[in-house]
């Protein structure tokens, strides 16, 4: 090997040492915060449940076993977990039925800021974040004082003469999902504005010059064009939506039950932490997979918007 | 040659205005532009032309006068009920679509079927000489193709008039060159009147059949390149096109249609005049730089002064003089031979005025 060879090689490997270095606190903290708690709900989720809670450390099917299946206490056979497929089934619902609401409402409303004069749109942003001044429960509770049978709406309508007797709006699957949806609607709305602010306006002239109505430029044009920040809106309400818990708890009135509530009861009076640890792990392979999916039929033509 | 014939449309503005909260940005324009013709706007950045052009398009609305296109009133309707389209300035071109899906997308819009769509994309490529490129990104051209893509998007419509938007000034001389002799031939193959919007008065003449001179909302001259250029209405139109000497002078009288004016040096001259106007006392001449001529001897030319910056462009030398009562005066001179200029500065010359090319202009009011 020549020198200057020699020379390179030292100066690459210099250089491969310095990423290692000057990355190790972000892979540090990535450890700390991130994989290494997951890995330890990954751990115990294969462990069996303690007689008060926590785990033994001994290797257990069983954790995985209940999160699909059940066995009856007094015959033991095996069937599936019904309740626990209905719950999943109302919280992919719930999730899915959140993300679209608050893409439709949160769509005209980003639109609606980007297209206000560039000083006047951090007032109406500025307007967007007031609630999350307050805290999250302190506002559900506020949703369920408006919808409860004594509530607003229901006094109002029966006043009014519309209604002989309240309609039942609390502790539903409407009510978790009129929460949801409100608690959710900036963070679907700041990406989207982002997008749209960013849109060519000239483009939505050049799509109306060419004939086409004002449903087909938004759909052929200002959508497409959006796509990044669509995607980015939906997976920012979805993920938490998936995982809500207070607002099931509150607004369902704990009998509407989400993943979120039951993964919180395994580990509060079920004191079946191993379950409780398998329901989580699947609730991230849920969320990984419909993002993944979400990504890759949704992302792909948006891509080369920014080219 | 073309599948099938262009419709061509003629453009009426009547009494147009256009205010933007105080300012007036369109002042009572009225115009005529007619069928096959190659019209332009031309004007200073600000003057109007462009929010003229985006009332006939339809996406701004006139505050006051008529719009009409063969006859009928189009004013009142939107952007993508009027048979127009447009060339936008960045080009505009869709990202998200293909060549062909940004050339197909206003007969898609139309609710034409695929195969005649797809049969008209092909001719707008050759047509514009992008064959075999419609399945590529638009973001992947180079501006001059994109150039063509917008051309050809927004004449796969067959619309009756095609507006540009100044859609040649993104692009570098030589393309813009080369571009302009393609709008020509584009413009004379399909027939389609073509309004053309321009602040660059070199593009304007080269390529107009008229052109309407704008500044501060108003149309000051409507009439062809050579109109323009050689009886200019007024001291802006003489100013915008081309270079020109201004000359103060008087009005000494009015013969047959010419006056006679007597310059700053003593020496009568005669001028042509706008139709209109009676020319009197104190008034403004203009003599284009081409038709002076440097004389060695100074007393043998209309104007007198002392040679100061000589440029040479070329084609052309340049000679700035300052006159005797110290105004400048520039002399244009083809270089017809190879050589050293026999002129140098601090030089005193002479400067004869060809016969008949002094006109008098009226300053705006």
């Amino acid at each position: 090997m020549t020198d200057v060879a020699k020379a390179g090689e030292t100066r690459r490997r210099n250089d491969i040492r310095d990423r290692w270095l000057l990355s190790a606190p972000a892979l540090t903290l990535i450890a700390i915060a991130g994989t290494g708690p997951l890995l330890i709900v990954l751990i115990y989720s294969f462990l069996a449940p303690g007689s008060y809670g926590d785990v033994k450390w001994e290797f257990s099917p069983n954790g995985w076993f209940n999160v699909f299946l059940s066995r009856d206490i007094f015959d033991n056979t095996v069937s599936l977990a019904d309740a626990h497929y209905t719950i999943f089934w109302r919280t992919l619902r719930l999730a899915l039925a959140t993300t679209v609401l608050c893409l439709l409402l949160g769509f005209p409303l980003a639109y609606f800021i980007a297209s206000r004069p560039p000083g006047s749109r951090s007032i109406w942003l500025f307007l967007i974040t007031i609630p999350f001044w307050t805290n999250m429960l302190i506002r559900t509770f506020a949703i369920a004082e408006v919808i409860r049978n004594e509530g607003i709406i229901n006094s109002l309508l029966m006043r009014l003469g519309l209604l002989v007797a309240p309609v039942q709006m609390l502790f539903t699957d409407f009510a978790t999902l009129v929460g949801m949806t409100y608690v959710h609607l900036p963070l679907m709305v700041l990406p989207l504005y982002a997008s749209l602010e960013k849109l060519d306006f000239r483009l939505v002239e050049a799509g109306y010059d060419l004939y086409a109505s004002r449903f087909g430029v938004l759909l052929r044009i200002i959508v497409p064009l959006t796509r990044p920040g669509i995607i980015a809106g939906s997976i920012l309400v979805f993920v938490p939506a998936l995982s809500s818990y207070v607002i099931p708890l509150v607004l369902g009135g704990g009998k509407n039950l989400m993943i979120g509530n039951l993964i919180e009861l395994q580990f509060g009076q079920g004191r079946n932490w191993p379950l409780g640890a398998a329901l989580s792990v699947t609730l991230v392979l849920v969320v990984m997979i419909a993002v993944i999916f979400y990504m890759r039929n949704a992302g792909e033509p948006g891509g080369r918007a920014h080219g | 040659m073309m599948a099938a014939a262009y419709e061509s449309g003629a453009i009426s503005l009547e009494g147009v205005m256009k205010r933007f909260g105080d300012f007036q940005a369109v002042d009572n324009v009225t115009l005529d532009i007619k069928l096959n013709e190659f019209f332009t706007l031309l004007g200073p950045s600000g003057c109007g032309k462009t929010t003229l052009l985006r009332m006939i398009a339809g996406f701004e609305m006139p505050s006051g006068g008529r719009i009409l296109l063969d006859g009928k009133e189009i004013s009142d309707l939107l952007p993508n009920q009027r048979p127009v389209n447009t060339v936008f300035q960045n080009y505009a071109l869709f990202p998200h679509m293909s060549v062909a899906g940004n050339i197909g997308f206003g007969l898609k819009m139309l609710g034409r079927p695929k195969g005649e769509i797809r049969a008209a994309v092909a001719e707008m490529l050759r047509l514009v000489q992008l064959e075999g490129r419609g399945d590529s990104a638009v973001t992947q051209l180079s501006g001059g193709q994109q150039q063509r893509v917008a051309l050809a998007r927004a004449l796969a419509p067959r619309p009756k008039v095609l507006l540009l938007d100044e859609p040649l000034s993104a692009l570098d001389l030589k393309l813009r060159k080369s571009m302009q002799i393609e709008l020509k031939r584009l413009q004379a193959e399909t027939g389609i009147t073509f309004v053309f919007v321009t602040h660059d008065q070199e593009e304007a003449l080269s390529m107009s059949d008229r052109i309407a001179v704008m500044s501060h909302g108003k149309v000051r001259q409507v009439g062809s390149p050579a109109d323009i250029y050689h009886r200019p209405a007024d001291r802006f139109v003489a100013d915008f096109i081309g270079e020109t000497n201004f000359i103060e002078a008087d009005a000494v009288s009015i013969a047959g249609g010419v006056a006679r004016v007597r310059l700053p040096s003593g020496v009568e001259i005669p001028a042509t005049f706008p139709a209109g106007v009676t020319p009197s006392g104190k008034v403004t001449v203009v003599i284009r730089p081409e038709h002076a001529q440097m004389v060695a001897q100074a007393g043998d030319g209309a104007l007198r002064g002392i040679v100061g910056d000589i440029i040479y462009l070329g084609t052309d030398t340049h000679f700035h003089v300052r006159l005797d009562d110290g105004s400048p005066f520039i002399v244009r001179r083809q270089n017809a031979t190879n050589g050293p200029s026999e002129f140098s500065p601090g030089e005193s010359v002479g400067i004869r005025i060809s016969d008949n090319v002094a006109q008098i202009v009226m300053n705006q009011p």
